[in-house]
């Protein structure tokens, strides 16, 4: 029977995120954080493990994309770049 | 990496549809990746589970040659380098099959594939690693081919896939370098040294040329597999350059190629080299290979004697998942 597959996110030093490298197959939470430490961070690539259960991991569908990515493109007004202030005001 | 939705989604793709298949080609063509969940045309996932999944079994295969070293390395400091690399070797197979699952296949049917001989790994572990000079020419040759295959994977089209091999290429570059080191200690040595140097180059030289593949004109999926982004040159480019960048290296070590025809040619700014030996690749990687037998065996082996552990450890959390529900 296979062991359970886990996602394993690797914090790669203090002040930044967790960032998704890669899964692992282990029986256990423990077991998988060994396994993580094992297989993805051989060469200090880290300071602290998440692990967490693929089957628990709710991902958007690619076929809704437009639906959920796309409104923000017409909405150019929540970027500071689209107001235009003059050269001489200073500090804003 | 969302392997039990994916399960469910591969039903479907199934159906192909022209419209999305033109869009999947399109994306491709302009170089984008392609994710798990996105859409793609069953062959082209047919084609990354067979090719990420061989390329998973040649790591593992892999350690066992170099494994056959581990207790009679000359030194602790080549035995603790050869101790890194093979377990280099497991991850970069943990990486792949990682990246294979995110396309549907599951890892237990990939194990029973290698091992009931279905799957095919690298024809190059079946050859024995008679001497210790055998793990610097590995280490030099194999590595070094495995790297300007893998390069260019770090551009593939599938991105679980690319970059597996991101990290790979990254651990490669230790593997050839401690290679070549440990073949200049050999090369400078005494006279057997040098000679053993030598004898491991001759052995390893064509079986490393046959790592590419088949010639351009024998390569039937090439085309298509070039068209997808899932290899990116051709087996006879990366050979040639291949050759053009490791005689040089074999010229430092004083050794000699074992290639009669081996020859500068001014015009092409290239080596011309002699004739391989077709028909050994393929006996070779139907596994009829010095010691292709025995490669699988050990790994069936190793499965099932380990067998109780995996059961353990499901037998154990079975028990804390259901004394923490009590």
């Amino acid at each position: 029977m296979e062991m359970p597959l886990w996602e394993v996110f690797v914090r790669s030093k203090h002040g930044l995120s967790h960032r998704h490298v890669g899964s692992v197959h282990a029986a256990d939470p423990r077991m998988a954080v060994e396994a993580a430490r094992d297989v993805y961070t051989r060469r200090m690539e880290g300071v602290s493990l998440w692990v967490v259960r693929s089957d628990e991991i709710t991902a958007s569908d690619p076929g809704e994309s437009s639906s959920l990515f796309e409104p923000a493109e017409d909405k150019v007004y929540r970027h500071p770049t689209f107001y235009v202030v003059p050269d001489n005001i200073k500090h804003i | 990496m969302y392997t039990v939705e994916l399960t469910k989604q591969n039903d479907t793709a199934v159906v192909e549809d022209a419209a999305k298949n033109a869009a999947f080609e399109a994306r491709v063509a302009a170089d984008e990746f392609v994710e798990p969940k996105d859409w793609m045309p069953a062959a082209y996932r047919k084609t990354l589970v067979r090719q990420i999944s061989q390329h998973a079994h040649s790591e593992i295969v892999g350690m066992l040659p170099e494994g056959n070293w581990l207790t009679r390395a000359p030194t602790l400091r080549r035995k603790a380098i050869l101790l890194a690399k093979i377990q280099d070797e497991a991850g970069h197979g943990l990486y792949l099959y990682a990246a294979a699952e995110t396309l549907g296949a599951s890892r237990d049917e990939m194990t029973e594939a290698l091992h009931s001989g279905a799957a095919k790994y690298s024809s190059i572990f079946n050859y024995p690693t008679l001497t210790w000079a055998d793990i610097g020419a590995i280490g030099w040759l194999v590595d070094g081919a495995a790297i300007l295959n893998q390069v260019p994977l770090q551009r593939t089209s599938y991105g679980p896939y690319a970059r597996a091999m991101v990290r790979i290429c990254k651990e490669e570059s230790f593997h050839q370098r401690q290679g070549y080191e440990s073949m200049m200690v050999l090369a400078n040595g005494t006279k057997e040294q040098k000679r053993m140097a030598q004898d491991a180059l001759n052995r390893f030289w064509w079986p490393a040329l046959m790592m590419f593949g088949p010639p351009d004109d024998n390569s039937p999926n090439s085309e298509r597999s070039m068209r997808w982004r899932v290899k990116r040159d051709t087996n006879d480019e990366l050979r040639q350059k291949f050759i053009d960048v490791t005689v040089p290296q074999a010229e430092a070590l004083g050794l000699t190629v074992p290639d009669p025809d081996l020859k500068w040619n001014e015009a092409r700014g290239s080596y011309d080299y002699g004739a391989i030996d077709w028909e050994e690749f393929y006996a070779v990687v139907r596994g009829e290979g010095p010691v292709g037998k025995d490669r699988i065996k050990a790994r069936v082996d190793a499965w099932e004697d380990n067998a109780w552990v995996r059961e353990a450890a499901m037998a154990h959390e079975a028990k804390r998942a259901a004394r923490k529900a009590a």
